[in-house]
């Protein structure tokens, strides 16, 4: 059974329809990478998937591990193991790194039926984590991406899914606003997680992120539809041909 | 005329009644009562109580009590006799135009006169606790009914709290909610230092008519906290009056958590190259209603201040918020800045905010900013996104609301104890 299956999956928000029937399957042990131009919908579908309100979907099914993920509140969609790093991390002032972690952590725990932490096993679990990220450890005192740089936020992303450790990651442009130095940390953190009960969906624009983290397969969506689909080596056509060509030709099909 | 004598016989009465006070006091005490006889309790056309309507305490038959001070202060503190006062007392908040004021200075007796002498450093706070006690069951504020029918003491007890808490106008109809008119001045001498801990509570069904005059020398530090934990039958009214001294600094944190109905007035006049900090935190629910007004006025050049006021609300609860920055003509290179963020948890909350920038300088900088909002929906997503539970998110971005606020406090025991109280306040809220 594939652990996710999105079916025909179409989506809006306010009167805007972006997701027009998106198809896609991810098993166990898949990175999936997800490819397209700006207002292609890429964002739009991991939101969704995560179960951001504002987006209201309006045909199609989501399945995760035989569930049907679409019915789940965003907090039970986490604890059921997705976690989406977001495009534009939040800031939340007054709430603390750590404690914000530590709660998410607890509570997945607690819905996976393992003992919570205290703030003592917590530490050791983090400091690892952290060190992959090179992310300093100040940084679990500060509150949660406040005054944080663009490269820290993004960081700060990828350590929380290696925290959580969840069962299917989906990475909105998690390389955008970085340099290579920088990517090249967040892709070794990437890396670190791929497991064979692991999935991820990478959403990007460039390819330059997947020679880091080298994708299984590669979608290229299009004005809210898969238009292409294929191995790692569309990724590179792609960067040597851009978009115009790849979504003009479906397009055309469907105008006959 | 006629409306306003009505309200004010009760009050002549008990004036009337007091035990006689020296000359130089009653002199004060009469001039006070003239005052507040004249001015009678505002009304909602007086553009300073717009929002504020008093008329369940003006219709309340208060029975007057005297203030009972709990104090803890170090050695270094002097305590004075009123009279040793005198040059001082009644001499910062005027009464002149607030009647509220007028009726404490009218009751003026048991004053808290606390003297911080010239240079000396307080370290530990001092700490200034009224606390309104029970009062008698035989003479707790009853409903007709409960009077009438025969049950145990301590279900009639609570039975009371919990019709007297729908409304604040419930009061309105007792003969013994009690009136207390808490009264401090503090003098601090030039280059002493000092933490100040006012805080009020109570039990039952009052009203708390609160005046603090603070006197800061030159270039003297004093933190100011006021804490107001009223039941949520009471009426509190304060005024704070602060006169600061030439290159001092002052810092007032406004705590306002209980009460039915409440007032602040802060009120800090500066002179040259002084400092005033002015923080507020206000968290109202059900029908409490708060009205925080504070007035800054700059009379000298290089004077600086920052207000940060802060609410939240739930319920049908109203807050007011009315800042006051006066620059006048000498005081150029004044600096001053005025926040009032408030974040509003249900429908049928309502805030009024309004800045009043009078600027008589013309070499001056002073901005003002107001925002009204709710809790942030990205910010919930993340949360949740994360497996936080929806109203567990809720109550952490409520208390991370309050927090910068918070963590200007300087009082690590208060500190400790707000955060406790917020924690349970929005915990109880999630649930």
């Amino acid at each position: 059974m594939a652990l996710l299956e999105i079916k025909d999956l179409h989506a809006k928000v306010g009167d805007r329809e972006i997701l027009q029937g998106i198809n896609l399957t991810v098993n166990a042990g898949e990175v999936h990478a997800i490819m397209g131009p700006n207002g292609s919908g890429k964002s739009t579908l991991a939101q969704v998937l995560a179960g951001r309100d504002i987006y209201v979907v309006t045909g199609g099914s989501v399945t995760y591990d035989g569930k049907d993920l679409l019915a789940m509140a965003p907090e039970d969609r986490a604890r059921e193991g997705i976690f989406l790093a977001f495009q534009y991390p939040v800031e939340i002032p007054g709430v603390s790194n750590m404690y914000f972690l530590k709660a998410a952590l607890n509570t997945i725990r607690q819905h996976r039926g393992i003992d919570e932490l205290d703030a003592m096993d917590f530490l050791n679990v983090v400091r690892d984590k952290m060190q992959i990220m090179k992310m300093d450890q100040t940084l679990l005192n500060r509150p949660v991406n406040a005054g944080f740089s663009g490269g820290e936020k993004k960081r700060n992303e990828i350590f929380q899914m290696a925290v959580l450790e969840p069962r299917l990651a989906v990475l909105d442009e998690t390389d955008s606003g970085l340099d290579i130095d920088a990517l090249r940390v967040v892709a070794a953190g990437v890396n670190a997680m791929r497991d064979p009960e692991r999935a991820m969906i990478v959403v990007t624009h460039y390819q330059r992120l997947l020679s880091e983290i080298v994708p299984d397969f590669v979608h290229v969506l299009a004005e809210g539809r898969i238009v292409k689909s294929g191995g790692k080596e569309l990724a590179l056509e792609l960067e040597a041909e851009g978009y115009a060509d790849l979504y003009e030709e479906p397009e055309a099909v469907g105008k006959v | 005329m006629s409306a306003v004598a009505e309200q004010t016989g009760a009050w002549l009465e008990h004036f009337t009644n007091q035990p006689p006070a020296p000359a130089w006091l009653q002199t004060l005490r009469d001039a006070a009562f003239a005052r507040f006889a004249a001015l009678g309790f505002p009304n909602t056309h007086n553009e300073e109580w717009r929002f504020t309507n008093v008329s369940a305490i003006a219709r309340t038959a208060f029975t007057p009590s005297a203030p009972d001070a709990l104090l803890v202060y170090p050695e270094s503190v002097k305590k004075l006799a009123p009279a040793e006062a005198e040059a001082h007392l009644a001499r910062h908040a005027a009464f002149d135009r607030n009647a509220f004021v007028a009726l404490n200075t009218a009751f003026l007796g048991n004053v808290t006169v606390l003297e911080i002498p010239r240079g000396v450093v307080v370290e530990q706070p001092i700490e200034i606790t009224y606390e309104v006690p029970e009062l008698p069951v035989a003479q707790a504020l009853l409903p007709a009914v409960s009077r009438l029918v025969s049950t145990p003491v301590r279900e009639r007890d609570t039975e009371s709290k919990a019709s007297v808490g729908r409304s604040a106008d419930a009061a309105g109809t007792s003969a013994c909610a009690t009136v207390t008119h808490p009264r401090i001045l503090i003098l601090v001498g030039a280059n002493a230092q000092c933490t100040i801990v006012e805080t009020y509570k109570g039990t039952g069904t009052y009203f708390t008519n609160a005046v603090t005059e603070i006197v800061v020398g030159d270039r003297a530090v004093v933190d100011h906290y006021k804490v107001q934990q009223e039941t949520v039958n009471a009426f509190h009214i304060a005024t704070l009056e602060a006169t600061i001294g030439r290159s001092a600094a002052f810092a007032s944190h406004s705590i306002s958590l209980g009460g039915a109905l409440v007032r602040n007035d802060v009120n800090a006049t500066l002179s040259e190259g002084s400092d005033a900090t002015l923080n507020g935190l206000y968290i109202v629910n059900g029908t409490q209603h708060v009205d925080n007004h504070t007035m800054i006025d700059h009379t000298m050049p290089h004077g600086t201040s920052h207000e940060l006021y802060k609410g939240i609300l739930d319920g049908k609860a109203h807050a007011v918020f009315n800042g006051k920055i006066i620059v006048r003509k000498d005081a150029q290179k004044t600096d001053s800045k005025q926040t009032n963020k408030n974040l509003v948890l249900s429908d049928d909350a309502v805030v009024d905010t309004k800045p009043e920038l009078q600027i008589f300088a013309d070499d001056v900088r002073c901005t003002h900013g107001a925002t009204i909002g709710q809790l942030d929906g990205e910010a919930l997503f993340y949360l949740q996104s994360r497996g936080i539970g929806k109203s567990q998110a809720r109550s952490l971005l409520t208390y991370a609301f309050a927090q910068d606020v918070v963590d200007r406090i300087k009082v690590q025991s208060l500190r400790d104890s707000l955060e406790r109280i917020l924690f349970e306040k929005f915990h109880e809220h999630a649930e």
